[in-house]
This record gives structure tokens, C-alpha cells and sequence, in this order.
């Protein structure tokens, strides 16, 4: 262990890659944050809730009783005087007890996690959906990660509060009430003797508690970095091994590991040092009981039952008060993670909805961009008073350099922003008259790179239509050319794909795209050209496809290749968010200008290598 | 057992730190019972018999025990803690060495997520049952063993009595452990399934809006979602069900105890003391008896770990290196093969039959075919990421089987058709092939590449971080990073696999200007669909089904009315027609 630390100074390679850490995973208890939290147990206050609290109450009032019983009565009372009779039917009673408790358990534990897991479901359901709606922007400022954590691990943290954090707060509460007024009542001055550890015990629990559980994060901050790598070193392999960069990146492993190590054997110190001190807390009070104790039943003050019963209650300190600082932990992480739920539910989507809009009664497909001006945030215009007509069932090809304005056009015909001038109309309607599902559900958008969702091809060609039937399926992947390639894998379109999966080339992806806009049938098609260079047989079907995809709806084409947009009904070049010529291929060819130079300069670069 | 012997390299270093830990265990759980044993003394002989003097040396001695137990209680945990975290840091090392040498065959077949719960979950598990689980056991069985001895020392009479309980209750704990675990393996997969149905939600969102489909992904969550609440809602019943019954059964335990022991006691057949002390002994054996289903668990739950981590380690590698293989010498990069055969496992097809070609060094050689007529599998047999079922191949007039595996592949500049880049800068995801390279010869790279310019407008240029949270590139610009990389190595021989698929026409053109000049000297292959971007190749093959149906000059192909004429003109076709029609 010592060889690898002082070799692993030496190496170079420890900086070779960079993982960002985590973010903080505690923060300070807020009363605004906690009320809006509880909130989500509004639904369950009436029924599950009161019953779950009469349960626990009902135990907890037995696990209290059964102690004085125990000590009071059947050692002082019946064991003292011999008295038989007396012992049976405490036996009885506190059988009964016992029963009581076993019932009041059954039915604490069960409905504490009803409610719990309903009250979770209900949160995480309402973030899910709610993070459906937001905008492009949204998804594009974070990582899929980050996204993740939230909906998954951060839900799941409040887990525990919701479950036994709640109930269990108030268990312990009076717990802990309850014993020190029994304490007081049999013994004031051993009580105040003995409870001496009380605060003691609070200290561990929750500074110390406190103390080890930073000291956990951080190893989980470096387990994290960790994995990383891992996942990373397991992903990038092929380069590693090509490169032959095997001895560099163990190298860096090995730093990794050994901070993970240096990390875990600190906070695993720091764990042991809890269970002494607790011993010891315990040990101090038994001592006290021991001592004091023995000394107030020789001068009389109290009798063998009340020791006993002090012994008993004793015993049962520890659990409430460990339980007590648990949960003042659990709430800090729920601080923490709340915050971060409630800054996604505090997003709004770009675009709002009309409280009076319509619907969209039979689209036909007619585009105008009426004098449309638009920015993005950061007040780069984007778009410069433009106007164009896109007439139904046309094919409209937008072409341009990177920035020139064409994402932006097929942006604001999905209504995914609102034009900052001007307005943009769909057979006649300004969008922002119009209710957002009734417009999307016309258009469809064919992107650059297919995402695959795992399941089987049948599934992802569906995934168009989710009502369509398997024939409607085939069909659509028989229109668009996918059907034979489909066929030949060994299990056809009952095949599991999924998005890092290699059985499908780039070409059949795109493919899979067609059919699964094809299948959705729209109105209107938004295309973004896919501007990888695949082999020649299949970029011929992908040809063929987009003539079937394109007919018989209104299509907006961000193209690259010249043979799609040669086919087009209209052209429009941009630049710079403005349009620099509009028409069809011959008429721009003849007019020389702009489009002739992009089309030409294509040619002198094939020829020139 | 035989898992935990293979395994054993990997923990028997450290075995000093558990059988210290042993040793201390066994110390700490025999002075847990001395506190109902000086409970006892305090009330039957201080009290009962008065002997008051009893009292100090009785809290004296308490406090020394428990100091003792204290530390020998911290001693305990923290050397068993430091023998699972040193087992299994050793065992990462192991798995990450073994994880570098495997070959490409095994990561075909391999996928992420499972190694990846491998390498996480596995070996916390093992650890879990290195660290704490056998000790547990070991701490338990003690526990109730000593406890019982003493309750029998106390009263024979009273002990069967109490105890009688004890069959039942392990009967009881057996049943819910059958229920319980595999109840917790349904959690587990419920939520995996929850998981990846949110990530592939979230990575698709741009589909999903494309196509507007958020309220049939909200539908297909609102399943998961449920199912998952469903078999929590399920778990926790089985809970419910059964603790509180095993509690009762301790409970039970108590009355006999308090009825048989008062009598007892009222007869005088036992002292007073002996009853209470009776009482905590009584739950230092109940408690720890439901704990042992659990401990039962762990240990199949290791053995299971253990197994899925011997997997890998044991995995066959399929590379083998010869053990005077040549490791040093000046390459040339003459590349030939002869009469190569490939064939991957599992598959019917080969993927390259019969083979032969000749490249003298410096000569740029083009790939072209259909995906998956062999264009790739010739190029990975170069860097023996492959070895041939048949025929050879030689650089140098040397089979590559001769030459180690580092050397053969620092001669080798490889950009593969996924670039892959790594968390780290630019400048450093460039340098990756040659840690040691100056800032100018990287720079160098990357001006070639036609990246120093796009690298230049970035925030932090060259010291960019990339990653998934730091920027974002396009494919073009990735597939340029990558060439910067292969270049830097200053290879012998450089292969591009469709390096220019994402990099449109204009940079394409450029970059291959700037290759031109990298390519003297070198012995290129270059793999494209693009007939423009290896039509100035000194020999083109034409790849079908892993056979070579064309090969020569492009000149001479374009009239040979072959498969390249056939798609030479289908990319070109429009040009004519097009500059006619402009006039």
C-alpha cells in the first residue's frame, strides 16, 4: 500500500482526465421549502394519514406501559408480596398489551409506507410530466445526467422522509417525552441523575453523525469520479488499445483508486469512533444507575421495581435519540434535493397557450412567414423581416450556411419559439392563436441523427404512430425501403436495438427515421438532412424514401445534398437570417446568382482532388 | 467456496487486519453480556445483601470494561472496515489491468451498463461481506452462544423455558427471508427499469418533441412509476407482516419469562438479580436471530458478486503476444496481405475471404464498398485488433503476430469511425497517442487537421475542456480532433475510417489538401463513400462481401463498367446536366 502511494507521486499521468465533482448535497433546513414538500401529502391528510398516526400512537403507548408494569407492579407488587394471583393477571394484561402492539405495528408499518410511496410517486410523476413541456432551450443548457439525477435520485432521497421520516419524528418525540415524565414520576432525583447522558447522546448523534456523513460524501464524491473513468476508460477502449495507452490510463487509474481508498479509510475511521461513544454514553449511565441507584433503594427512596424500570427505560433511550438525529440529517439532504426539484418545476416553457385558443379543424398545409423577425436570448437576431409563402403540399428546400436562419424557420413553424415581430400563419392562423397540441400533432420532425430507443425495430418504427397496428408498421418500413434490410436480421422487427447498439448501420437508422414519420402521417414534415456520407446503394434507397416521405404534405427541407434540393417546388437561400433568393432550381440556375455559385463550387470540388 | 478461493489473491495480503479484527470482535462480544451480569450483582448481592461497599469497585470496574470494550470496539470495526476496503482496492487494480488487455472480440459482445454494475455494485457487495458480513456472523453466532451459557449458569429450568420460543422464531425469520429477498430483487429490477425508461426519455427528448409524442412517453413513465410504487407498497407489507410477529414472539418470550421467573423467584428457587439479568439476556439472542437470516443472505449475495467479477477476470484474451516479439526497430510500413481470411466469432459469414494486396510504403491505398463488405475488418487486422482464421499479414515483411502489440501500434495512426474523444482538453485528447509532445507539434497536428482554427474561437482554445459537461462539439469537429490525433503520433502507417463522413464538402476539400502533404512518406489507407475523398488514391479496392471485385487507378476504374463506375456515376451524374443547363 505505502509502494503504491509514493509511485503514484511520481507519476505524470494523475491530471490525464478530469471529471467535475458533485455538487453539495446539504443544505439548511427552510421552513418554505419543508411546507411546499408536505404539500404532497396534502391528498392523504383525511384518510391514511390520521390512521398511520393512531397506529403508531398506539404502540408506542404500549412499549411505555409495559416497562412500569413490568417494574412496578409485578416486581414491586406481586414478586414482593408472593401474591400469585396478582402475577397472572398482570402476565394477562400485559399479553394483551403485547397483542395490541403486535396489531398497531402491523398496521403502522404498512400504512407509513403507503403513504410514503404514494406521496414519492405523486412527485415524481408531476416532475416527469412537467419537464415533458419544457422547451428545447431547457434540454440544450444541461446534460442528460443532470436531468436524471433529479427526477431519479433526488426523488428517491426523500424516499425515507416520506416513508418513516414523518411518523417516525413523531414516534420518537413522544418517545422520548413520555420516558422522562415516567422517570420524573418514579424518581425525580434519579432521573435528573441519570439523564445527565441525555445531552450527550444528542451531541453524537447529531454532531458527530453529522461529521461522519460529510465525511461519507466526500467518498462518494470521489466514488463518483471513480466511476466515471471507469465508464469512460470502458467506452473509449478501442482508442486506448490503438494508441497503446494501457500503462498511461492505469497510471491514472491507480491515483484514482488510491484517492478513493484515502478517502473511504477516513470517513471509515470516523464511523468507528460512533459505536464506542455511544458505549460509553450508555456505560456512564449505567453507572450512574448502578451507583445512585443502589444507593436511594438502601435509604428507601425507591424500590427494586423503580431500578428495574430505570434499567428498562435506560435501554431504551438510544434508539429514539439516534433515530432523532437521523432524521435531522435525512432533512438536510431533503433541502437539498428539494431545491433542485423545485428550480425544475419553477421552469416555464417558451411558448404559452392562449386561454381562448382553437383548434386546428383539418390542416391543409399552408405556410406564411409574415414579415418575421426573431432573436434568441442573447439578442443575436436571427432572423431579419422575413416573408415567405409555403403553399400546401409543397416542398420547400432551405439552404444556407450554419447560422443563416433555417433551424430558426423550422423552430418557429413547430411553434417551439414565438417570433419577436411579425407572425407566423398556418392556413391562415396565427400560431399564437392556436392550441399548441393541435398544431404539433400535425408535424412531425425528421432530425439529423436517429435517437433508437431500446426495444424491438417494430417498437421503434411505432413509436411514430403508438396506436398503429403491426401491418401499418410494415407497411410504412415497405414504403420507405427498410422493409428488406429489416427482414434479414435473424429475429426481423421483433429485433432488440437500442441506441449505442451496432446492429444497424447509419444509413438504416435514417431509414428507421422515414418509416416512423411516415407512419406518424402529418401534415406538415420539417426535414433536417442528415449530412453523413453513407455507401451509395443506401443513400440511393434513402433517395427513393424521401420522394415517397415527401409526397403529399407540406415539407420544409434543411438540405444538403443537390439531388434533394433540385426535386424541391421552392427554393429559398439564406444568409445571415435574410432571404437571398427564393424560386425553383432552374430558375435560380438561370438567374446566376448566389444558389449557381453554391451549386458550382460543389463541382470544382469534386474535380479539383 | 471455490469463488471465494479464486478471489483469494486479492484479500489474503491483508489478512492480518481481519483476524486482528476477529480477535477483538470475540473481546468486544463477551464483555456485551458482563452488563446484565453486573445488573445481577448489583441487585442481588449490593441491594439484596446490602453490601454497600460492593458499589465502587462495581462502577470502577464497569467503566474500565467498557473503556476496554470501547476501544477494542473501535479497533474492531475500523480493522475490518480497512481489510474490505484494501481487498477490493486491490481488486479494482486487478479488474482495471485485466479490463486494458482484453480484445475487441470481447467488448463486440460485451455491453457497458453490465460491466459497469459489475465493477460498482459487485465489488461494494464483496466488500460489504469482506468488511462487515463474515464478522457479523461470526459476532452473532458468539453472541448468542455466550448469552445462552450464562442464562443455563443462571437457571437450567428458566432457560428452556424462555428459549422455547427460539425454534419457532427461527422458523419464522427463514420464511420471511425466503419472502423478503427475492421481494427486494423485484425493487431492484423495477427500479432499473424506471431508470432506463427516464434516461432514454431524457437523451431522446429531441425525438420525442420532433415527433410531439410527451404524453405518450408521460403514459409509458406513469407504468413504470407505478409498477414501482406497487412493489414497494408490496415489500414493505411483507415487512409488515413480519416483524411485528417476531417481535411478538420475543414478546412471548418475555411473558414466559416474567410468569416462570416470578414463580421462581416468589419460591426462591432464583434471586431477584438473576431475573432482570434474564431479561437483557433474553434480547441479546432474539435480536440477533432475525439479524442472521440477513447475514445468511449477504453471503450468496458475495458469492454471486464474486462469481460476476471472475467472469471478467478469467476472460479469455484473445491477443496473444509472442515472447520475443520484435518491440523496437525503424518500420518502413510496407503492408501486405496474403491470402487473408477473417471471420468473427459467432458468425456464419466470413468477413474477408482470401484476401491478397500489396502496399509499398508511402502508398495511399482506397477502401470503398457497401457497409459491411470489409473495408474496416482489413484495417483492424493491421493493429491485430483481429487476427486472421487464415493467410497472414505482414508489415515489413514480418507477420504482425511478430511484433508486439505497443509497438506495432504506435507505428499505426488509426481514426476510427466513432470518434471517441476523452474528459479532458483538447490539447490533451490530441496528445493522448504521445502524453510527452510539445504545444507546437500539437499545434502542428491540429492545423492539419483543419481544427486550430475552430479550436482558436473556443473559450479556453486549446485548453478547452470536453466531456459531458464541458463543451459540446459537432461531428465534424470531433472527426477533426481525432485526425489531429492519429497525425501527432507521426505514424508509419495511417488509416482513415471514414474520418470525413460528418465534415462537409468545403472542409473535407481542405483537409485533404493539408493530408497530402502529412500522407508522403506514409502508407495510407483511406475508407470512404465518398468517391471524392479517395480519388486521388495510388490504388483503390472495391470491397463486396469480403472479397475484392475491383481494384486500380480511379482513372482506370471509372471505364472498367464495373460496381465503381456504377457509383461514380451516380455521384456525379448531375453535374452535367446541371452546368448545361446554366450555360
Amino acid at each position: 500500500m505505502v509502494e503504491q502511494q509514493t509511485n503514484r507521486e511520481k507519476s505524470t499521468h494523475l491530471k490525464r482526465f478530469y471529471y467535475p465533482l458533485d455538487q453539495a448535497v446539504e443544505k439548511p433546513f427552510n421552513w418554505r421549502q419543508m411546507t411546499r414538500l408536505l404539500a404532497y401529502v396534502k391528498p392523504y391528510a383525511k384518510n391514511i394519514l390520521p390512521l398511520a398516526m393512531l397506529a403508531m400512537l398506539v404502540s408506542t403507548l404500549v412499549r411505555l406501559a409495559v416497562p412500569i408494569l413490568i417494574g412496578k407492579v409485578v416486581i414491586d407488587e406481586a414478586i414482593a408480596n408472593k401474591d400469585t394471583t396478582l402475577l397472572s393477571y398482570l402476565v394477562i394484561i400485559i399479553s394483551v398489551l403485547y397483542l395490541i402492539s403486535y396489531v398497531g405495528n402491523r398496521y403502522r408499518i404498512k400504512l407509513v409506507n403507503i403513504l410514503g410511496q404514494k406521496v414519492i410517486h405523486d412527485l415524481r410523476k408531476q416532475l416527469f410530466s412537467h419537464v415533458q413541456r419544457l422547451s428545447h432551450n431547457f434540454f440544450d443548457k444541461r446534460s442528460a445526467g443532470s436531468i436524471l439525477v433529479r427526477i431519479l435520485n433526488d426523488v428517491n432521497s426523500l424516499q425515507e422522509l416520506f416513508t418513516n421520516g414523518i411518523i417516525n419524528l413523531l414516534t420518537d418525540i413522544i418517545m422520548l417525552v413520555g420516558i422522562i415524565i415516567i422517570l420524573f414520576s418514579l424518581s425525580p432525583q434519579l432521573a435528573i441523575a441519570v439523564l445527565v447522558i441525555l445531552p450527550i447522546m444528542f451531541y453524537i448523534s447529531t454532531k458527530l453523525r453529522r461529521n461522519i456523513r460529510r465525511s461519507w460524501q466526500d467518498v462518494r464524491i470521489q466514488k463518483s469520479r471513480l466511476n466515471s473513468h471507469l465508464n469512460e476508460s470502458l467506452q473509449g477502449i478501442r482508442i486506448t488499445q490503438s494508441f497503446s495507452q494501457e500503462k498511461e490510463n492505469t497510471e491514472f487509474f491507480n491515483g484514482v483508486n488510491s484517492d478513493n481508498f484515502e478517502k473511504e479509510r477516513l470517513a471509515m475511521k470516523k464511523s468507528a469512533y460512533f459505536g464506542p461513544f455511544v458505549e460509553m454514553s450508555n456505560a456512564i449511565g449505567t453507572v450512574i444507575l448502578i451507583s445512585y441507584g443502589a444507593h436511594l433503594i438502601i435509604n428507601g427512596t425507591i424500590e427494586i421495581g423503580d431500578f428495574v424500570s430505570f434499567a428498562f427505560f435506560l435501554g431504551m433511550f438510544w434508539e429514539p435519540i439516534s433515530r432523532l438525529g437521523q432524521i435531522y440529517n435525512q432533512l438536510l439532504v431533503a433541502m437539498a434535493s428539494s431545491e433542485r426539484i423545485f428550480e425544475f418545476l419553477d421552469e416555464q416553457p417558451n411558448v404559452e397557450e392562449k386561454p381562448d385558443a382553437r383548434e386546428f379543424s383539418d390542416m391543409m398545409g399552408h405556410i406564411e412567414f409574415d414579415h418575421v423577425q426573431f432573436s434568441y436570448d442573447d439578442d443575436r437576431i436571427a432572423l431579419h423581416e422575413i416573408s415567405v409563402d409555403m403553399k400546401a403540399g409543397e416542398t420547400i428546400a432551405l439552404v444556407g450556411h450554419t447560422g443563416s436562419g433555417k433551424s430558426t424557420i423550422a423552430n418557429l413553424i413547430s411553434r417551439f419559439y414565438d417570433p419577436t415581430k411579425g407572425s407566423v400563419k398556418i392556413d391562415g392562423n396565427d400560431l399564437r392563436d392556436m392550441k399548441l397540441d393541435s398544431l404539433r400533432k400535425n408535424i412531425s420532425v425528421v432530425l439529423q441523427d436517429t435517437f433508437i430507443f431500446s426495444g424491438t425495430i417494430m417498437d421503434n418504427i411505432r413509436f411514430g404512430r403508438p396506436e398503429a397496428t403491426d401491418k401499418e408498421v410494415m407497411d410504412a418500413a415497405k414504403v420507405v425501403g427498410a422493409h428488406n434490410f429489416i427482414m434479414r436480421l435473424a429475429e426481423g422487427y421483433d429485433t432488440e436495438v437500442e441506441e449505442r447498439g451496432s446492429i444497424l448501420s447509419a444509413g438504416e437508422r435514417q431509414l428507421l427515421s422515414f418509416a416512423r414519420a411516415l407512419l406518424a402521417n402529418p401534415k406538415i414534415l420539417i426535414l433536417d438532412e442528415a449530412t453523413a456520407s453513407i455507401d451509395t446503394e443506401t443513400e440511393m434507397r434513402i433517395q427513393q424514401a424521401l420522394k415517397k416521405l415527401l409526397h403529399g404534405r407540406t415539407a420544409i427541407m434543411i438540405a444538403h445534398r443537390l439531388s434533394t434540393i433540385r426535386e424541391a417546388d421552392k427554393i429559398i437561400v439564406l444568409e445571415h437570417g435574410k432571404v437571398l433568393e427564393q424560386g425553383n432550381h432552374d430558375e435560380l440556375m438561370h438567374y446566376q446568382g448566389e444558389y449557381f455559385d453554391l451549386v458550382k463550387s460543389q463541382f470544382d470540388m469534386l474535380d479539383a482532388l | 467456496m471455490e469463488t471465494f478461493k479464486k478471489l483469494k489473491q486479492f484479500y489474503w495480503p491483508y489478512k492480518k487486519y481481519f483476524f486482528a479484527s476477529l480477535f477483538f470482535v470475540i473481546l468486544v462480544t463477551a464483555i456485551t453480556v458482563v452488563y446484565p451480569i453486573i445488573l445481577q450483582i448489583t441487585i442481588d448481592d449490593v441491594v439484596l445483601k446490602e453490601q454497600y461497599s460492593l458499589i465502587p469497585y462495581l462502577a470502577i470496574g464497569f467503566i474500565l470494561i467498557m473503556v476496554i470494550k470501547g476501544i477494542s470496539n473501535f479497533t474492531q470495526q475500523y480493522l475490518g472496515d480497512l481489510f474490505g476496503v484494501s481487498s477490493v482496492y486491490s481488486l479494482r487494480d486487478g479488474l482495471y489491468k485485466k479490463l486494458q488487455r482484453l480484445s475487441f472480440t470481447y467488448y463486440d459482445n460485451a455491453r457497458t451498463g453490465d460491466l459497469m454494475s459489475r465493477l460498482t455494485m459487485d465489488v461494494e457487495g464483496f466488500k460489504f461481506f469482506l468488511a462487515a458480513g463474515l464478522k457479523e456472523l461470526i459476532r452473532i453466532v458468539l453472541l448468542i452462544v455466550i448469552s445462552l451459557s450464562v442464562m443455563f449458569f443462571y437457571s437450567v429450568p428458566l432457560a428452556l423455558v424462555t428459549m422455547a420460543a427460539m425454534p419457532f422464531l427461527a422458523v419464522v425469520v427463514y420464511k420471511f427471508d425466503q419472502k423478503v429477498h427475492p421481494a427486494f430483487r423485484t425493487v431492484r429490477k423495477s427500479l432499473g427499469k424506471l431508470n432506463t425508461r427516464i434516461q432514454e426519455n431524457v437523451s431522446g427528448m429531441n425525438t420525442v418533441k420532433s415527433l410531439s409524442k410527451e404524453d405518450f412517453e408521460i403514459d409509458r413513465f406513469t407504468v413504470n412509476n407505478e409498477n414501482y410504487r406497487e412493489v414497494n407498497i408490496k415489500t414493505s407489507n411483507i415487512w409488515a407482516k413480519y416483524f411485528p410477529f417476531m417481535e411478538f414472539i420475543g414478546n412471548v418470550s418475555m411473558v414466559a419469562l416474567l410468569i416462570y421467573g416470578g414463580f421462581l423467584v416468589m419460591n426462591g428457587d432464583l434471586s431477584l438479580g438473576k431475573l432482570i439479568a434474564f431479561f437483557s439476556l433474553v434480547n441479546y439472542i432474539l435480536g440477533p436471530l432475525v439479524q442472521l437470516g440477513f447475514i445468511v443472505n449477504q453471503f450468496s449475495q458475495a458469492k454471486a458478486a464474486g462469481e460476476r467479477l471472475l467472469e471478467i477476470l478469467e476472460a479469455e484474451e484473445d491477443t496473444q503476444e509472442k515472447e520475443d516479439a520484435i518491440s523496437s526497430g525503424e518500420i518502413k510500413g510496407h503492408v501486405r496481405f496474403d491470402h487473408v481470411t477473417l471471420k468473427y466469432v459467432d458468425e456464419d459469414d466470413k468477413a474477408l475471404k482470401d484476401i491478397s494486396f500489396d502496399a509499398p510504403p508511402g502508398k495511399v491505398m482506397g477502401l470503398i464498398g457497401a457497409t459491411g463488405a470489409g473495408k474496416t475488418s482489413i484495417t483492424q487486422l493491421m493493429t491485430r485488433f483481429y487476427d486472421p482464421v487464415k493467410g497472414n499479414v505482414y508489415i515489413d515483411e514480418q507477420s504482425t503476430k511478430n511484433y508486439s502489440l505497443k509497438f506495432l501500434r504506435k507505428q499505426i495512426g488509426f481514426v476510427l469511425q466513432e470518434s471517441f474523444l476523452f474528459s479532458t482538453t483538447i490539447k490533451e485528447n490530441i496528445a493522448y497517442g504521445n502524453p510527452e509532445a510539445k504545444m507546437e507539434d500539437i499545434i502542428a497536428a491540429a492545423k492539419r487537421a483543419q481544427a486550430h482554427d475552430f479550436i482558436m474561437e473556443m473559450p479556453n482554445g486549446y485548453e478547452t475542456m470536453l466531456g459531458e459537461r464541458g463543451m459540446g462539439l459537432s461531428g465534424g469537429q470531433k472527426q477533426r480532433i481525432a485526425i489531429a490525433r492519429a497525425i501527432l503520433i507521426d505514424p508509419k502507417i495511417l488509416i482513415l475510417d471514414d474520418a470525413t463522413s460528418a465534415v462537409d464538402m468545403e472542409t473535407e476539400f481542405k483537409i485533404q489538401k493539408a493530408l497530402k502533404e502529412v500522407m508522403q512518406g506514409r502508407t495510407t489507407f483511406i475508407i470512404a463513400h465518398r468517391i471524392s475523398s479517395l480519388k486521388h488514391a495510388d490504388e483503390i479496392l472495391v470491397l463486396e462481401e469480403g472479397q475484392i471485385i475491383e481494384q486500380g487507378k480511379h482513372e482506370e476504374l471509372v471505364e472498367n463498367n464495373g460496381p465503381y463506375q456504377r457509383i461514380y456515376d451516380i455521384q456525379y451524374q448531375d453535374k452535367e446536366e446541371i452546368m448545361n443547363i446554366s450555360g
